[in-house]
């Protein structure tokens, strides 16, 4: 093979520069390998795979301590799902990692074939979901990939916003019989969980909507990256229009919790849906779905990419912006939502 | 219909049970794949006959796994599972009739005796290479997973995916089949979209490649005991040179037969080819 040659150290001047290994260290909140390799150590079922990406989503600290249950496919995501699928076969629980855009979408037909019809225990870590990296632009996006895997019978589809939540949810799926798809920001994902989880251990259960905060005049349903976001527009609105309003994180997208929502739905007779994703196909719809099944009425308002719009080109935190997921874009629909007429025959609020 | 039992070595007996029975099946669903079972008869015929190691228990975890990665030559599996006692025959007799475990390709969950779901090509090489990896961590030394490729379906790209990290890996428990009948739906695979060199391709990406003759039993049987005795550091891939369509001669290297059905009268003159034959 070629020699490849072998670069002089660097001393950088200016703390601004960075390199990966410095983005791989500001990646704080992917702890799926760290986590993974502690349970690892007592579980001799788990195995972790990726796809050239081991240091973008630290599942390096899994190879680190059980080289022998690591294994990096290279550049083929196609065949890394597929391969863990034959790979449960035999008794293992394969978990594996890249981008959501090249496993959620690229391997969906695997995801589908592959795990879900045979109702196979493969984990998906779909990482940098959204548009979370930014102006890596539309073919590094997955806004669309809950659309497709909410679709997908037998898959379970949960969306933990921080690292407490991710190491609940990876403890609490562990031995899920079916395939789990576990999709993810950018790693550098603000804490929400890590007191409620210290407190409570229930308030992250896979499957079941968190309520995080109660109040009566209007329900955000949050998931991923607008947790944290809704959260802050809740406080918000509290002090500066003195609307209350509840705010639910519908991290488990398939199976649904509708009652929950419904619930919620009808105690405050508004729903504002905020998500990193296109706003047909995920969040928003599975909420739609679970009102009109119901029969619950309520004025119904989504935030999410617009029907018709790729993301333009932008740092992720402009585009936030840009897309109003963003606590400031949150309480601004908020309020939109609360102006609108209710129902003309008075049933709501 | 009662299922003959064969010696356990019979293989030319197995090879002439699937044709008969992919006939007599097709004829039950009225529709199906005749030519691409006939072309791996006999690579089939004589990997149930003593190359796979199986058991009376279907979930036997170190048994040997066969992947149809080309799952429509499914109905030319199904008469040798329910030989085996895997498939009971009451259920083989009512073929793809609503709610029977038998599709035109196989289902792992529904059917004993199947190692994985196919149909969707291209998947199964990906699926043999997990199964080796993993049959390696168990510390299942003597398993061996076998993995039977379409031609055509060699165009799919995430075979050559699975067919570098199997080499990579270093995965000698993994035995790829290449049924080379020739043809896809359309035509000629060469002038469909060309797959040659096979060999020199599976040889550039690391692996061990034979080629043989895929209707001489002999052939097929002495070149699976040689890759068992061998023991292989790298996957071993067979290129079996086969005839679509083979044993009935006016669906040999057919365009059309890939798909149809035969009505009773015509499955009748091709049985008789079939029993002229044996």
């Amino acid at each position: 093979m070629r020699e490849l040659p072998t670069p002089p150290p660097v001393e950088l001047k200016d703390p601004d520069s960075w390199d990966m290994a410095v983005s791989y260290r500001l990646a704080e909140s992917f702890v799926a390998g760290e986590e993974l390799a502690a349970i690892a150590d007592a579980d001799e079922r788990i195995v972790v795979l990726t796809a050239d990406l081991k240091y973008s989503n630290r599942t390096v600290e899994f190879e680190q301590r059980h080289p022998e249950r690591f294994f990096n496919v290279g550049i083929a995501e196609q065949n890394m799902v597929t391969m863990a699928a034959g790979m449960a076969t035999f008794g293992l629980v394969p978990y594996v990692a890249t981008f959501a855009s090249f496993v959620g979408l690229l391997a969906a037909e695997q995801l589908r074939t592959d795990l879900a019809y045979p109702g196979l225990p493969v984990r998906v870590l779909a990482h940098h979901a959204g548009i979370s990296l930014g102006f890596y632009g539309t073919s590094h996006h997955a806004t669309e990939d809950l659309g497709v895997l909410r679709s997908i019978a037998g898959m379970t589809v949960v969306c933990p916003c921080d690292a407490a939540s991710l190491r609940a949810a990876l403890r609490q799926t562990v031995d899920e019989p079916g395939p789990v798809y576990f999709r993810l920001g950018r790693g550098r994902d603000p804490d929400v969980y890590a007191a409620r989880l210290a407190a409570d251990p229930g308030a992250f259960a896979v499957g079941r909507i968190a309520t995080l905060r109660e109040g009566g005049d209007l329900t955000i349903v949050a998931n991923g990256l607008t947790v944290a976001a809704s959260l802050a527009a809740a406080e918000r609105l509290a002090a500066e229009d003195g609307v209350e309003a509840t705010v639910l994180d519908a991290h488990t997208v398939r199976p649904f919790d509708a009652a929950t929502l419904c619930a919620a739905a009808e105690r405050t007779g508004a729903v504002l849906v905020a998500e990193e994703h296109n706003v047909y196909g995920g969040v928003a719809s599975a909420c739609a779905d679970a009102l009109v099944d119901a029969g619950v009425r309520a004025r119904f308002s989504r935030l999410g990419m617009p029907a018709d719009e790729y993301a333009l080109i932008g740092p992720p935190t402009h585009l936030y912006k840009h897309y109003r997921l963003d606590a400031d874009g949150v309480t601004d629909a908020a309020r939109e939502l609360l102006r609108r007429p209710g129902d003309p025959q008075g049933a709501m609020r | 219909m009662a299922i003959e039992q064969l010696a356990p070595d019979d293989a030319r007996g197995r090879a002439a049970l699937v044709r008969r029975e992919t006939v007599r099946l097709v004829g039950v669903a009225k529709s199906g794949h005749y030519t691409s079972v006939f072309s791996c008869a006999e690579l089939l015929g004589v990997l149930y006959s003593g190359v796979l190691r199986l058991s009376e228990d279907p979930d036997w975890e170190e048994r040997d796994r066969l992947i149809l990665s080309k799952g429509h030559c499914a109905v030319g599996v199904y008469p040798l599972l329910a030989e085996r006692g895997y498939i009971a025959e009451e259920v083989l007799d009512e073929y793809t009739r609503l709610g029977n475990p038998l599709g035109d390709h196989p289902d792992m969950r529904r059917v004993a005796g199947v190692d994985f779901s196919s149909g969707s090509l291209g998947h199964g090489l990906s699926i043999g290479t997990g199964m080796a990896q993993a049959a390696k961590l168990r510390g299942f030394e003597d398993t061996r997973v076998y993995v039977l490729l379409g031609d055509q379906e060699l165009n799919e790209g995430q075979i050559w995916e699975a067919a570098q990290t199997a080499a990579a890996f270093g995965l000698g428990n993994l035995c790829a089949i290449v049924d080379r009948n020739g043809m896809g739906l359309d035509g000629t695979t060469e002038e469909t979209m060309p797959i040659e060199p096979i060999a020199a391709r599976f040889a550039a990406f690391g692996w061990e490649v034979e080629e043989l003759d895929g209707h001489d039993v002999d052939a097929v049987r002495e070149a699976f005991e040689r890759y068992r005795a061998d023991a292989p550091a790298r996957p071993r891939c067979l290129v079996a040179n086969t005839v679509k369509g083979k044993g009935i001669s006016w669906m040999e290297g057919s365009r059309t037969w890939h798909l149809g059905y035969l009505a009773p009268a015509d499955a009748a003159t091709a049985m008789e080819e079939l029993d002229a034959d044996a």
